[in-house]
């Protein structure tokens, strides 16, 4: 093990097809036209001397050490940001370029701070490095004159100096140490794409600065990290590399927070982790990183985790910490106990989107072979269970059709129902490249989100439509392309089935389907659509994104489909830069789907009817199979509330928090006799369990993740688990203990079988993942190499199926009691139920969760910004701080639900998607009033939490 | 006339760029016309920045139509059908004329979208600086007009194929484009047959300075540096001897008596390690301290950098330390090294022509009066 040093070619790769041939320094080599000097000289191993230059961002020219000469031209041109031409001779050492190197090297050493030996950066610092490359000997002019570096001159305060700017929580900003190669700058600007940071001042005065001369956390700043990576000094340093020093290895793995699945190296010592660096071969996120994924990994030791295995008779009693061998001892003989007492289907489990491919499929194999029964479901339940049915009918997958690579080649694009820019905020920087390079983009959201306006970005269209009618607003773009002739007939022609078509077209051209028509009850002038709809049939390669505003409706599954409809009426399916893409929220979502987390599919989408895919398993297992459909988590919670079901075994989810109907939720867990779970902290479910296994971090497991893209990534290992064991080997050994004979002895082996069972998986293997780096399901013996883009040449149900959206308003509706209208999201800082980054420093940016409103709904009920609010609907209350603002449209409001305290779940209904459950988080008619203070349920709530986290023989942590 | 006649009609008169880099106008007018772009933009440099020019200014203010007439026959040569006049604020008469100018122009037809009945659409506008120096860089000219900070952009992509907000952009000074009138009027031979050498045509000498007759001279090129200063100047305002003079702006270098008899010439010029520039003079007499002098040069690259490069960003402060150094007679013969080893990373490591051509005063200063570098003797600095 070593510390993986990735090449830096100085600028970014050339795209074009026509190669150049040069000489650099006796060495012929070719390159694609376009490729900067620099970066030819790097592929043929050849480091010229730079500083201001670094492959993620494009040629600057301002360090002046990269300095050339070329065989017949004048002067001594900068390599970076001269291309390549044919022919030409280049020497990079030359007497004349050592003097201008030696020079130039000088004169940055002389505004530098000479503590080599206690700087942070000591032992990865380009300044060092380029002061050796020179053989920089001397520095003449001395130190006494004009500098940044010296607090006081001669006694005299220094003007140009400025103090270390600590502010934000995970890195420094050492105005004495910059270089002014603007990398930072650049970085934010073209990686990150937020252009929070400039240069302020003008020659030797200039200096970096947040915004106008503000500090880091109080600018713009997103904190994603681009410019620390980037600066090639100490002057931007993460605060774990001041606190530890440089790490001696690296191991690359994949970020457990949302979908997009970026690629870190996590560089350690020892078994510490030093800090999270984006790997810029991981092919999602290609180098790049958000606040979350980069930072915010202390969670891992957090004070509050459990690292020791607990049981409990009664949730009023305290917590009993127990060894491994009682915990599953006492967990299979109860569970055991309630099947004999209450029968085979009194017990279920669930899945977690949170852990790897194979210990959900660990969770589902115990759940199908060990309890018996298909009582097994995920909390991709309550976030894109739409996205499966609707994608399923009509395309034939139940996954996005795109890598994210494919957003580079996209010319508009549609964001409806998400917000990338804090859910998804790697996939919203490289969205916001293409932007800048001039694609066009559609946002269709109620509230004006980032992506709608924000520096260097601004939607051709906003369509702020009121929650609850995106059937309506899509079905609408679509009357707009089929009545105005813009539909691609050629591609329906070849790739759909016309008759369904032709239905379909008849449906959607109805007068009743007219932006026209719609633009009552909707809320969005018929013009934007209109204007969007022609817009995305004609602008080019079109995709479309979207998020859970689309599938967590009671018509959640429709707008899926109306999308399919969307993208296959404008022929935008099968090739780059276009389809339709789910943003999906979790790390493992899609793989937790994949594996067969439902209670009517076994891995890899096969009904649990489907004979065949049975005996597959039933073979393999040695088990017999039921084939009928097990139940949702939702009727999980009503056989409790009813009776008839007592035991679940709960993997890293907070369904407590997270779904819909809090009370309704409490009342399940409160009628079971056993709820066993596994999870970090002691989550607010665990207030309701019986037994809890203690749950290991990514960082302490080896497995995979499945991005929003379908992409297979590796999870590896870095520390020991501090709870004693991987989470998949909590799960064999409980299975082991309920009699089953398994005997995985690496999570490889449970990749194997996965392999062996699921046909999109065939060829999948840790072998194959690590000379691939990563893969895209179907990865097999049609698809060897993976599937960027799926769809290519048909669809993989063979004709594309147009499917009717008929619009059906929610039963959710406004009315004088309830006469506002609540949606729910996130924010960037904080990430879903807030379990880990509560417990880490991003609270810093988001303490509490706050109600959005606008302000004529705050006006006329009295409220002010920052005042307690109450929060009702018809299914409960809950009071919350108000903040006033124009982002939301009246007659809506909005809130996140990063935090317990906050319980947004106890006002959202148990209205839920007709296809598939996925409860209606986005609509509820609420009212807001002014209150004094937490609702009586919010103190209630809070004694019981705390009640129900004793553990015997600890004092409590907050007294 | 065709655009590709009337880019070929500039290229024959031998018209250079008058704003001091002498480049061929008609070369580059000719790789914006064939350089393909759905907008192609004219851009007037009318940031005279220079110490001792004004031509750019009488230009404008005396006679703001052959200006705007230039720039539509730019416009129509190169297919740009926008023009931006980057005028500085110091000059607020000149920027009230040229407003005024424009206007009229507009309701003449001369601008608007049929340009005097043609096919051609050509409009533009007046743009003001903000005061930076090397805003009058061409590149940085472009930053500033698209509302950024006024820093060099490295080249490639020249100009002509990416400038102004990435389009293919002629950039021309102001003399240049109003030298295009006469040529088209009177034919490419006749405005070549002024001059000498590659350097043909008229040229605006601005004279200032410590002279007897200061003014502007517009002439041929291939006078002597001394008919100019002698014979059109007069010698010094103040009757002493004639010491030096500053050809070619800030960044110009220092010429003696010894070399008067350099023709005017931009060739000439650069064979003596100077240039002609905006062809702005100043003169100066015997009372003159050429060290002060090679360190004014860097003080005001130090006040003016764009802070971009390091050569310039701190290789002027450290410039006026090291002359300040000298002054004083600290180690003076280590610090005349140092400051020539210093002009030599300036000039050859700079990014642009402000921190390039700050070397020429320092070193024409050192190298023509080295009796100016002299130690000061410490009695002196002692007291």
């Amino acid at each position: 093990m070593s510390l993986i040093h990735e090449i830096d070619f100085g600028t970014p790769a050339s795209r074009a097809e026509k190669m150049v041939t040069l000489t650099i320094d006796g060495n012929e080599i070719t390159v694609p036209e376009g490729t900067s000097i620099m970066r030819a000289s790097m592929e043929a191993g050849i480091k010229v001397p730079k500083l201001c230059a670094t492959d993620m961002v494009d040629a600057f020219g301002s360090c002046r050490l990269c300095l050339v000469e070329i065989e017949g031209r004048n002067g001594t041109p900068a390599s970076c940001t001269t291309p390549v031409a044919p022919g030409i001779t280049v020497h990079t050492q030359t007497n004349r370029l050592k003097d201008i190197r030696k020079g130039v090297m000088e004169l940055y050493i002389s505004d530098h701070p000479l503590d080599c030996l206690t700087c942070a950066a000591n032992g990865d610092c380009e300044l060092q490095d380029m002061a050796g490359a020179v053989g920089l000997r001397d520095v003449r002019y001395g130190y006494e004159g004009d500098n940044h570096v010296k607090a006081r001159n001669n006694g005299d305060i220094n003007a140009q100096w400025m103090p270390k700017d600590e502010s934000n929580p995970y890195f420094t900003y050492d105005p004495s140490k910059c270089i002014v190669c603007s990398r930072c700058v650049r970085a934010c600007e073209e990686v990150q794409g937020t252009f929070a940071l400039t240069i302020e001042g003008r020659g030797f005065g200039s200096r970096v600065s947040p915004g106008m001369h503000e500090n880091f956390l109080e600018s713009e700043c997103v904190s994603c990290g681009a410019c620390v990576q980037a600066c090639p000094t100490a002057t931007l340093t993460e605060k774990s590399v001041i606190e530890i020093g440089q790490p001696e290895h690296s191991v690359v793995t994949t970020c457990a927070y949302c979908g997009v699945g970026c690629s870190f190296k996590a560089e350690m010592r020892g078994e510490e982790l030093v800090r999270m660096v984006p790997w810029k071969d991981g092919q999602a996120n290609r180098g790049h990183s958000c606040v979350k994924g980069r930072f915010a990994y202390g969670y891992s030791t957090h004070k509050e985790r459990i690292l020791n295995p607990m049981i409990r008779e009664k949730i009023t009693d305290p917590w009993r910490e127990v060894s491994w061998e009682e915990a599953f001892a006492h967990t299979a003989s109860e569970f055991r106990r309630i099947q004999y007492q209450y029968g085979r289907e009194s017990i279920g489990g669930i899945t977690s989107s949170r852990c790897t491919n194979e210990e959900t499929y660990l969770v589902q194999k115990l759940i199908r072979a060990g309890f018996g029964n298909n009582n097994v479901d995920t909390c991709a339940r309550v976030c894109h269970s739409p996205t499966g049915y609707g994608l399923g009918a009509t395309f034939g997958t139940s996954a996005g059709t795109q890598n994210f690579d494919s957003v580079e080649h996209t010319d508009v694009v549609i964001i409806i129902g998400a917000n990338p820019t804090d859910g998804h905020p790697v996939f919203a920087s490289r969205l916001k490249k293409r932007l800048r390079q001039g694609a066009k983009l559609i946002v269709v959201d109620p509230r004006r989100t980032d992506m709608v306006s924000s520096p260097h970005i601004k939607a051709s269209h906003h369509l702020p439509l009121k929650p609850g009618t995106n059937v309506a607003v899509m079905t609408a773009l679509a009357h707009v392309i089929v009545t105005e002739g813009l539909a691609d007939e050629q591609f329906i022609r070849e790739r759909c089935d016309w008759s369904e078509f032709e239905d379909w077209a008849a449906f959607v051209s109805q007068p009743e389907h007219s932006p026209e028509a719609i633009e009552a009850f909707s809320g969005v002038p018929a013009e934007e659509i209109r204007g969007a709809a022609r817009l995305f049939a004609t602008g080019g390669n079109g995709a479309i994104y979207y998020g859970l505003g689309v599938t967590e409706h009671s018509q959640g599954s429709t707008t899926v489909i109306a999308i399919a409809n969307l993208a296959m009426v404008t022929g935008n399916i099968g090739r780059p830069g276009v389809g339709v893409n789910p943003l999906r929220g979790q790390n493992n979502v899609q793989g937790a789907c994949d594996m067969g987390s439902f209670p009517h599919e076994l891995p890899g989408y096969r009904h649990v009817s489907d004979d065949a895919t049975r005996e597959t398993f039933e073979k393999l297992w040695g088990v017999t199979i039921s084939n009928e459909p097990g139940l949702r988590i939702p009727n999980m919670l009503d056989a409790a509330v009813d009776g008839s079901f007592k035991g679940i075994y709960i993997q890293g989810e907070d369904i407590l928090q997270s779904d819909p109907d809090t009370k309704h939720v409490q009342a399940g867990l409160a009628a079971m006799e056993c709820v066993v779970v596994q999870d970090l902290f002691l989550n607010e479910t665990a207030n309701y369990a019986h037994v809890f296994l203690p749950g290991s971090t990514f960082l302490e497991k080896d497995g995979t993740f499945t991005n929003a893209e379908r992409r297979i990534n590796r999870v590896r290992r870095v520390m020991t688990p501090r709870n004693g064991l991987a989470d998949w080997e909590v799960t064999q050994k409980l299975a082991q203990t309920m009699g089953l004979n398994w005997n995985y002895t690496h999570p490889s082996q449970i990749m194997d079988e996965i392999a062996a069972t699921t046909p999109s998986f065939a060829m999948v293997s840790y072998d194959y993942l690590e000379k691939m780096g990563s893969v895209q399901w179907p990865c097999n013996e049609k698809a060897p190499l993976g599937s960027p883009i799926m769809h290519i040449d048909g669809f993989v149900r063979g004709k594309g199926k147009f499917i009717r959206t008929e619009y059906v308003a929610t039963d959710e509706k406004t009315g004088p009691r309830f006469p506002l209208l609540l949606t729910t999201g996130r924010v960037l800082s904080q990430y879903n139920v807030g379990a880990q980054t509560r417990r880490t420093d991003n609270v810093v940016w988001h303490e509490e969760d706050r109600l959005e409103i606008h302000p004529h709904d705050a006006e006329v009920r009295g409220v002010r910004d920052g005042d307690w609010v109450r929060l009702s609907s018809r299914s409960g209350d809950t009071t919350l701080r108000a903040l006033i603002t124009d982002r939301v449209a009246t007659g809506v409001v909005y809130t996140t639900f990063h935090h317990p305290t906050t319980q947004a779940n106890v006002i959202t209904t148990d209205f839920s998607d007709w296809a598939t459950n996925c409860p209606e988080y986005k609509v509820t008619a609420v009212q807001i009033s002014p209150s004094n203070g937490p609702s009586q349920w919010q103190v209630e709530y809070e004694e019981q939490a705390r009640h129900s986290r004793r553990i015997a023989g600890k004092m409590e942590a907050a007294e | 006339m065709a655009p590709a006649e009337i880019v070929a009609q500039v290229t024959d008169s031998g018209l250079r760029g008058r704003g001091g880099a002498g480049f061929p106008t008609g070369i580059k007018w000719k790789t914006v016309l064939d350089t393909a772009g759905d907008r192609k933009y004219i851009v007037c440099n009318a940031d005279e920045g220079d110490s001792g020019t004004f031509a750019d200014r009488m230009i404008m203010e005396g006679d703001p139509f052959v200006l705007i007439e230039g720039m539509v026959i730019a416009g129509i040569a190169t297919g740009a059908r926008k023009g931006f006049v980057y005028l500085r604020s110091e000059y607020p008469h000149a920027i009230a004329t040229m407003t005024e100018a424009v206007e009229i122009a507009r309701k003449a037809g001369i601008l608007g979208v049929s340009v005097l009945g043609s096919a051609h659409a050509f409009d533009m506008e007046i743009r003001t600086g903000a005061g930076a120096y090397v805003c009058g860089e061409e590149t940085a000219l472009l930053n500033s007009l698209e509302g950024k900070r006024g820093i060099v952009r490295a080249k490639p992509p020249l100009p002509a194929h990416k400038g102004l907000f990435n389009c293919p952009t002629v950039i021309n000074n102001v003399i240049s484009l109003a030298s295009v009138p006469v040529i088209m009027d009177r034919g490419a031979a006749f405005y070549k047959d002024f001059g000498m050498g590659r350097s043909r045509g008229t040229i605006p000498i601005q004279i200032a300075g410590n002279v007897k007759h200061g003014g502007l001279y517009e002439t041929a090129f291939g006078l002597t540096l001394g008919e100019i200063i002698d014979t059109i100047g007069g010698g010094t305002a103040t009757g002493r001897p004639v010491k030096a003079v500053q050809v070619g702006g800030p960044l110009g270098a220092y010429f003696p008596r010894a070399l008067f008899d350099t023709p005017f010439d931009y060739e000439a010029f650069a064979a003596k390690d100077g240039l002609i520039g905006h062809a702005g003079i100043v003169v100066f007499d015997d009372t003159a301290d050429m060290l002060k002098q090679a360190r004014f040069a860097m003080e005001f690259c130090a006040i003016e950098s764009c802070g971009k490069c390091t050569p310039c960003r701190i290789g002027s402060t450290r410039g006026v330390e090291t002359a300040d150094k000298i002054a004083m007679g600290i180690e003076p013969e280590k610090n005349k090294a140092l400051l020539t080893d210093l002009c030599n990373t300036m000039k050859f490591g700079s990014l642009c022509a402000l921190g390039g051509f700050t070397p020429y005063p320092v070193m024409s200063a050192m190298n023509h009066f080295p009796d100016d570098f002299r130690p000061t003797p410490l009695v002196e600095a002692a007291e």
